[in-house]
């Protein structure tokens, strides 16, 4: 066990090892037993709190219709910002300047506000001037807010993952012949989306997050306001809060697995020129110059 | 033609926006450092502590733990943050869980920037007989901390974008406001253009002068 930073430890180094690692037990433990204590005299620890959630009840009539909604809305701000991304993606490597800038501009914007500004835009925009009805509006205004942020994020992977691909590629292309727009649909598009296929997954695990904003601030019925609902029937705060962040985490890191499977078995299987775009490259992707310099404006990583 | 806003501090509520953002950049940057150094110390129960808190709390929505903060913490916990003003309490609150958040962030960035460091810097600070904490703080650390100024910039925009969350647990930041005047006001286009003009001011800036301060800085190898 060695790294950059430290040798493989000695005797000296064993001991004072073996000496922080009890420490550090030692004030974890105190940690626990504070939160522990803490609970206990707040009553958060009574079986009646946490007993709801052994019965089907809770999830049947809470829990899994939550899940379902927010599984929802961020498969549905997938799906639309997906195709809306890659078009914006390839209108910013356009060869037309008022095409190229446009598009830059539209995917600047919309990455330097938030998502809840977006979201709470549309929902009253949809409320003033369609006749979306109003069960339906939160998820529409959640759909609207996360598609526009996440099509100008993806947009920029979709740039990095053709600006990744040699440029022996379109060259290849150009001498068999094929126009501009064959060469990025048939061959650099299918190519960038197999590079960029972990980034677009990891970039999941952005909009599932984001969707609970929707849930406290338009009341879209999703996992969080699931939670608050149920809450108010047991009152199990806490708890109700324990089992809502773990379904989050288990979510999140299922997606987060997944993304990094499908990077290596995309390394491994080679059947694209370009590189992968790793799973990390996301949050730097989003503001930053494919290249690594950074600072082309006001991006910001998708956390 | 902007007189709806007569009567609302858009300007006290972006001042918020910066509050929020400044103290939480600074309680991040300071959690987060501590984090990384953690996740590469040499005792193993600290890396895994490091790593159990990193990606538990980066697949936590950032809204879910603002309203533990004020749900669970302040109304259960009786955690009253040093204040009785309700106000206040819901800022320090914000600030505390922002910072938690973040923090996961920062770490990784700064994670991924000791690996940026070569090798033989650190042999080399280790054969002159630095100490782990040493070779850390003087040879590493400084060296990680400017090739990742270009990623910390990334991370500090989005906190401040994020800092609209707190508006779940009524913090009156810039995205409260602009919930209270839409609702109100019958311009709805122009107050979603005045909000995202103040964010798109607030972000451009940073993010133009961060990247100019990490090419300035970049220790050229």
């Amino acid at each position: 066990m060695s790294s950059v930073l430290y040798d493989t430890p000695g005797p000296r180094a064993k001991r004072r090892n073996v000496l922080l690692s009890v420490v550090f037990t030692v004030l974890l433990a105190l940690l626990v037993w504070w939160v522990w204590q803490k609970m206990d005299e707040k009553d958060q620890l009574t079986s009646a709190l946490w007993k709801p959630f052994t019965e089907s009840e809770a999830w049947t009539t809470y829990l899994l219709p939550g899940l379902e909604n927010t599984l929802k809305a961020a498969a549905l701000s997938m799906v639309i910002a997906l195709p809306l991304g890659a078009v914006f993606g390839i209108a910013r490597l356009s060869d037309h300047r008022w095409v190229r800038g446009a598009a830059g501009t539209v995917v600047e914007f919309f990455r330097a506000i938030p998502v809840l500004l977006l979201m709470l835009f549309a929902n009253e925009f949809y409320a003033r001037s369609t006749d979306v009805t109003s069960e339906d509006r939160p998820l529409y205004a959640v759909v609207t807010g996360l598609v526009l942020y996440n099509a100008s994020v993806l947009a920029e992977v979709v740039r990095a993952g053709i600006l990744s691909l040699p440029k022996g590629q379109t060259e290849a292309a150009y001498a068999i012949g094929l126009r501009k727009g064959q060469t990025m649909t048939s061959i650099l598009l299918p190519q960038a989306v197999t590079a960029m296929l972990p980034a677009i997954v990891s970039q999941l695990v952005v909009i599932v997050k984001d969707t609970a904003l929707g849930g406290v601030m338009l009341g879209f019925p999703e996992l969080l306001n699931s939670r608050g609902t149920l809450a108010a029937n047991y009152a199990n705060v806490i708890p109700s809060f324990i089992v809502v962040a773990v379904m989050f985490i288990v979510l999140n890191f299922i997606l987060t697995s997944f993304a990094s499977w499908l990077e290596r078995y995309l390394r491994r299987s080679k059947r694209s020129t370009g590189a992968v775009l790793g799973v990390e490259k996301v949050d730097d992707l989003n503001a930053a110059e494919v290249g690594g310099s950074y600072g082309t404006g006001a991006g910001g990583g998708g956390i | 033609m902007f007189d709806f806003l007569d009567g609302y501090d858009v300007l006290g509520a972006f001042w918020m926006t910066v509050k929020l953002t400044a103290l939480s950049a600074v309680g991040s940057l300071i959690w987060g450092t501590l984090l990384a150094a953690m996740r590469v110390s040499p005792v193993p129960l600290m890396r895994g502590f490091g790593t159990v808190y990193v990606n538990v709390v980066r697949n936590i929505p950032l809204t879910v733990i603002i309203l533990f903060s004020s749900l669970g913490l302040a109304d259960i916990f009786g955690m009253t943050m040093g204040s009785d003003d309700f106000a206040v309490q819901g800022f320090r609150l914000a600030v505390l869980s922002l910072v938690g958040y973040t923090a996961a962030f920062v770490c990784e960035a700064i994670r991924s920037g000791i690996n940026t460091v070569p090798m033989g810097q650190a042999e080399a600070a280790r054969a002159i007989g630095l100490s782990f904490s040493q070779t850390l703080t003087l040879i590493v650390l400084p060296q990680a901390f400017r090739s990742v100024i270009g990623p910390l910039a990334n991370v500090l925009i989005a906190l401040t974008k994020n800092t609209t969350v707190a508006a779940a647990i009524g913090v009156a930041e810039a995205a409260y406001l602009m919930k209270t005047m839409i609702e109100n006001e019958a311009q709805t286009l122009l107050i979603g253009a005045v909000f995202a003009f103040g964010f798109v001011v607030l972000t451009l800036p940073t993010g133009l002068f961060l990247g100019w301060v990490s090419k300035r800085l970049a220790v050229k190898r």
